[in-house]
């Protein structure tokens, strides 16, 4: 997105004045997010299924529960995978073909936040030791883009996972393929935590809440950073070509601690749990 | 909660870990600069057990051509792990892991690097695990940074690169491939010691918000550390034994 750098510079020499006043281009306030709006249960061929709104971002997640073969060294916990991609239809500048270094950090740093909080608690997800376990994969699609996808796609894979229905699975004979009991009956995914991350911009000296399109395209750097239920922090990402000061870094983390306190009501809310 | 079952006791009563380390002790650490005849600057680092080469072509044409930018050069990174560095083979491709890895070592160094200068060009870093132990990333860029030095490329500072993390219960420098896979937290940290800017920061695993509050202090510690030895290897390499092993012109 470096096709017209001029008006990329002016921009940014509005939003960083615009800051020196204490001021955004959309009126919020620093720390504060943009309107989250939720839908849960989108995609009843999923299992679990979301569409997030942050601004104008927008992201589907769907969740899809399967039997799979546990990894190698992980015999007694089930599997966890988390994936995002950026669709041609969010962006003029988004083309096909394969992910470039930014989506796949994006799919990265979403799978850790969720991961790293242990959500999804995937020692309740063995069906049988060593041979069979329960897959949850979780993909999100952005279908509209105005920066944060990190955060967005966080969110969306966050409800969708908790308002997920999972059949259970059963091995009736000793090497066997695992059958379905009681078609029909579901039970919730075993979950955790409710993690959500928040992504921080600085531009200038100034640090920044959930960054809109206009301000992601000129910040100088950003961090995100996942807390969980406890308010412990579980994951981070530092991105962008500049850097921040240690005690900037300290600040960080108290802004993502309250601001995802704010966040997680208005997803345990909306899900009801 | 977090990390795998393991026998290792990673933190026995003296308060020493799995390998005899201190909780504030960082690995041995040696780097030497100027190891390879072509580049235009390079760096061999070991970090533990983590056996790194870090080469630096540039600033020079790019290719392809519409990367180029009139307004400043551009820095390029590829971290790439050879299929022998690790236990179980490595597929020689690159991972999406290894790509991430590129991305984050590429915006490290990119705040310390000055290009400016060189539009239209490239500078391209090269670094090549020969053998990964855990914390490859804060070696490799370790290496990189001592690596674009030696070719002489502007910098506003060094950047130097080490984790801490949670071991056991308790915040722990430089975490190591044991640590890693059994702790319970891993946050690798890069640092520009003169300007005071962390110019690479993640985390994996949950730490409270005091944990967090020491940890990051604790892989600032770490990187001052290793500063000094980067800041050696530069001054064995210009001023104790320069360009012995090399036939270009950096002398």
């Amino acid at each position: 997105m470096t096709s017209s750098s001029v008006l990329n510079d002016l921009r940014r020499k509005q939003i960083l004045d615009l800051l020196e006043q204490g001021k955004r281009v959309d009126g919020r306030q620093f720390d504060e997010t943009r309107n989250i709006s939720i839908e849960a249960g989108v995609i009843p061929k999923a299992n679990g299924s979301a569409r997030v709104r942050l601004g104008d971002s927008e992201v589907i997640c769907g969740v899809k529960i399967q039997p799979d073969r546990p990894f190698p060294d992980m015999g007694d916990k089930g599997v966890f995978i988390c994936t995002a991609e950026l669709l041609p239809l969010s962006h003029p500048t988004v083309e096909t073909g394969p992910p470039g270094e930014a989506v796949i950090e994006l799919a990265r740093v979403v799978d850790r936040g969720i991961r790293e909080s242990h959500m999804v608690d995937t020692s309740k997800l063995v069906i049988q030791k060593d041979v069979s376990v329960v897959g949850v994969f979780a993909d999100n699609t952005v279908v509209d883009y105005d920066g944060n996808l990190f955060d967005a796609c966080s969110y969306a894979t966050t409800v969708a996972l908790l308002s997920a229905k999972s059949p259970k699975w059963e091995i009736k004979d000793g090497d066997g393929a695992p059958t379905i009991v009681d078609e029909g009956t579901t039970v919730d995914i075993p979950t955790t935590t409710v993690p959500v991350s928040i992504t921080m911009a600085k531009i200038g000296d100034h640090i920044i809440v959930d960054p809109n399109g206009d301000e992601w395209s000129c910040m100088d750097a950003r961090l995100t950073i996942t807390t969980d239920s406890d308010g412990n922090i579980c994951a981070l990402q530092k991105g962008g070509s500049q850097g921040f000061t240690i005690q900037e870094i300290q600040k960080c983390g108290k802004i993502a601690i309250d601001a995802g306190k704010k966040v997680r009501d208005i997803i345990t809310k909306q899900v009801g749990t | 909660m977090g990390g795998r079952d393991t026998d290792i006791v990673l933190l026995d009563e003296n308060g020493i870990r799995c390998d005899g380390r201190k909780v504030d002790q960082t690995r041995k650490v040696s780097i030497k600069a100027g190891v390879l005849k072509n580049a235009n600057g390079s760096a061999y680092i070991e970090f533990g057990d983590n056996k790194i080469l870090a080469g630096v072509y540039g600033p020079r044409d790019v290719h392809p051509k519409h990367m180029a930018d009139t307004d400043t050069g551009i820095l390029r990174c590829r971290y790439h792990m050879e299929p022998f560095s690790v236990t179980e083979r490595k597929n020689p491709a690159p991972s999406r892991r290894e790509i991430e890895i590129s991305k984050v070592i590429k915006e490290a160094l990119a705040p310390a690097v000055i290009l400016d200068q060189f539009p239209r060009t490239a500078v391209d870093v090269y670094i090549e695990i020969l053998q990964a132990d855990g914390g490859s990333r804060c070696a490799a860029l370790d290496a990189a940074s001592v690596a674009l030095a030696d070719a002489g490329i502007p910098m506003r500072d060094m950047v130097c690169a080490c984790a801490a993390g949670k071991v056991a219960d308790t915040i722990v420098l430089d975490v190591n491939n044991e640590e890693d896979q059994a702790g319970q937290a891993d946050m690798p940290m890069g640092y520009m010691p003169n300007l005071d800017r962390v110019t690479l920061l993640q985390l994996d695993g949950v730490l409270s918000p005091d944990e967090y509050t020491k940890c990051v202090e604790t892989a600032k510690h770490g990187c001052l550390q290793v500063y000094e030895i980067q800041k050696k290897a530069l001054h064995d390499r210009f001023f104790v034994n320069p360009g012995n092993n090399d036939g270009d012109s950096k002398q």
